[in-house]
């Protein structure tokens, strides 16, 4: 079914974050799975990006490409940690 | 090298179309001339856009199947009632324009670093596709990392970049899941543990694996790797949802 | 590229028929953002659940027993592609709602698998919309919302939502997936209103 030929979400999210955030930590409100964005589901193509949990399936967040603007919404992330390359 | 802390501005780039190989009668791998290609690491995707004469547009991800250093490459599976992958396999010609996005991603990406751990790569039919850009890159830096491609596919024809891996047999082991030719060492099937023990550097060495197809694969085998004490963080997974 | 002339658009009989920013396709792309549900039939059912509570249920065997429609429909997605003549089998909302006692002026579409979609109920009304079982003559395939899914063709097809289980009654408007997540609450192909705020 289908099309996607990788985790079709990096675009996407680099466009909103602004810098490549696969690395970054995510806690799924719903379950508690603890990882990186890199190892969340997407289904598609769809007429959004959708990143899933990889365990429970719920959607941690959403992102939408219109021709102007980038709509996100993150309903299903308790938390995101994102590595801004400073010493901690 | 460029971490996180860097601004990446992402902007669709003109495409031409260079050349194109037949894998296999489902994929084609397409090289494409990028100007202004900024380069990427291996593992790392493309988003690609196609636009009809009236207009309309569809896009999709690939990953980038040639080495940093390499200009960008995809290898393109046609997907049944796909929008794009039929053209980009069965119609795109030399010369024939497209855009691309990128490269992104930096979670599923390879290279040589201290401390030089052992690296399994496990894909599953089109997944081996970022893997070989792994293996690719690895062998353009004449880098001895010990690493090793477990390629998993349905049978026989649908071997991609087939003489390229055959040419690699010591750090190739194809695996036939429906149809294995006769002389295949074992009965076509799903992977088990044995076929991934076979294959990986001892738990002593600190492998770390890269496995990318589909969900259900991926799943399969991350599951089979932490089984045989690879820890979490050393399994990283791409799955095509 | 040659000689343009500034306003010239010939008779393109074809453009009446498409909103604005859509493209005409002979495909039926398939768009999804989760995974494909199976449902049998034996378990099928499809239920209308009033803002009071109350409920009206409906088997395979007693939708399948039900007048059939066959409405002949332009589709359009938000994603511009359009798709004109499509063919369905189904039954109409109208008579599926005609015995609901209601004061509800919103529904909720839900589906196998967890989508939700949100419209005015009177968009359901009056031949606008169905529960539809067929693709050109043939049962809907998984892939496409089979067994049945909603069909409103006059807002853009995310309002029809795939994998229909039932719908909703409500006094308040209660936004759905994509609504949600940035699409437009309402959905007027004609209009163009593709995103919130548009």
């Amino acid at each position: 079914m289908t099309e996607l030929d990788a985790n079709s979400a990096a675009g996407p999210l680099t466009l909103l974050f602004g810098r490549d955030v696969t690395l970054a930590v995510g806690i799924c409100a719903m379950c508690g799975t603890t990882g990186p964005l890199g190892e969340t589901v997407m289904y598609g193509p769809a007429p959004g990006t959708v990143l899933r949990c990889p365990q429970c399936s719920n959607v941690l967040m959403t992102i939408v490409e219109a021709p102007d603007r980038l709509l996100a919404t993150m309903p299903g992330l308790r938390l995101l940690s994102v590595p801004t390359g400073g010493t901690s | 090298m460029a971490g996180t802390a860097v601004f990446q501005r992402l902007t669709w780039l003109p495409a031409t179309v260079a050349d194109v190989v037949t894998e296999t009668p489902r994929a084609r791998t397409l090289l494409l001339a990028v100007p202004g290609w900024p380069g990427h690491r291996a593992g790392q995707h493309v988003d690609v856009r196609l636009t009809a004469p009236d207009g309309y547009q569809a896009s999709r991800a690939y990953s980038l199947a040639s080495a940093p250093g390499e200009g960008p490459a995809l290898t393109v599976v046609r997907v049944e009632d796909g929008e794009v992958s039929p053209y980009l396999v069965d119609v795109a010609s030399p010369g024939d324009r497209l855009e691309v996005r990128g490269p992104v991603g930096g979670y599923f990406v390879w290279e040589p670093a201290p401390p030089y751990r052992p690296v399994l790569l496990v894909g599953g039919g089109s997944g081996v596709v970022p893997l070989r850009a792994m293996l690719r890159h690895r062998a353009r830096l004449g880098d001895t990392t010990p690493m090793r491609l477990l390629y998993s596919v349905r049978d026989p024809a649908s071997v991609i970049y087939r003489d390229e891996l055959v040419r690699q047999a010591d750090l190739v082991t194809f695996h036939y899941t429906r149809t294995a030719p006769p002389d295949a060492p074992h009965a076509p099937g799903r992977i088990d543990r044995a076929t991934l023990e076979r294959t990986s550097r001892p738990a002593a060495e600190e492998p770390i694996a890269y496995v990318c197809g589909p969900t259900g694969f991926v799943e399969h085998v991350a599951a089979l790797l932490l089984d045989l004490g690879y820890p979490a963080p050393a399994i990283r997974t791409e799955r095509f949802g | 590229m040659g000689i343009v002339s500034s306003g010239f658009t010939g008779r393109r009989e074809a453009d009446h028929r498409l909103p604005p920013g859509q493209y005409e396709t002979h495909d039926f792309p398939v768009l999804s953002a989760g995974p494909t549900p199976f449902i049998s039939l034996a378990e099928w059912t499809f239920t209308v659940v009033s803002e009071l509570g109350a409920r009206q249920r409906w088997s395979w065997d007693e939708l399948m027993r039900l007048p059939q429609s066959h409405p002949e429909v332009d589709i359009h997605c938000v994603t511009r592609w359009s798709k004109f003549g499509t063919r369905w089998t189904g039954v109409s909302l109208d008579l599926l709602l005609a015995d609901v006692e209601t004061g509800a002026d919103y529904a909720v579409a839900y589906s196998h698998g967890g989508y939700t979609t949100n419209l005015p109920l009177e968009d359901l009304l009056d031949g606008k919309a169905w529960i539809v079982h067929e693709f050109d003559g043939e049962p809907l395939s998984p892939s496409h919302g089979g067994p049945a899914r909603l069909l409103v063709p006059h807002l853009y097809f995310w309002k029809s939502a795939k994998w229909i289980q039932g719908l909703r009654l409500h006094t308040v408007d209660e936004p759905g997936f994509w609504e949600t997540a940035g699409y437009h609450n309402y959905g007027d192909p004609w209009r163009e209103q593709r995103y919130w705020g548009d």
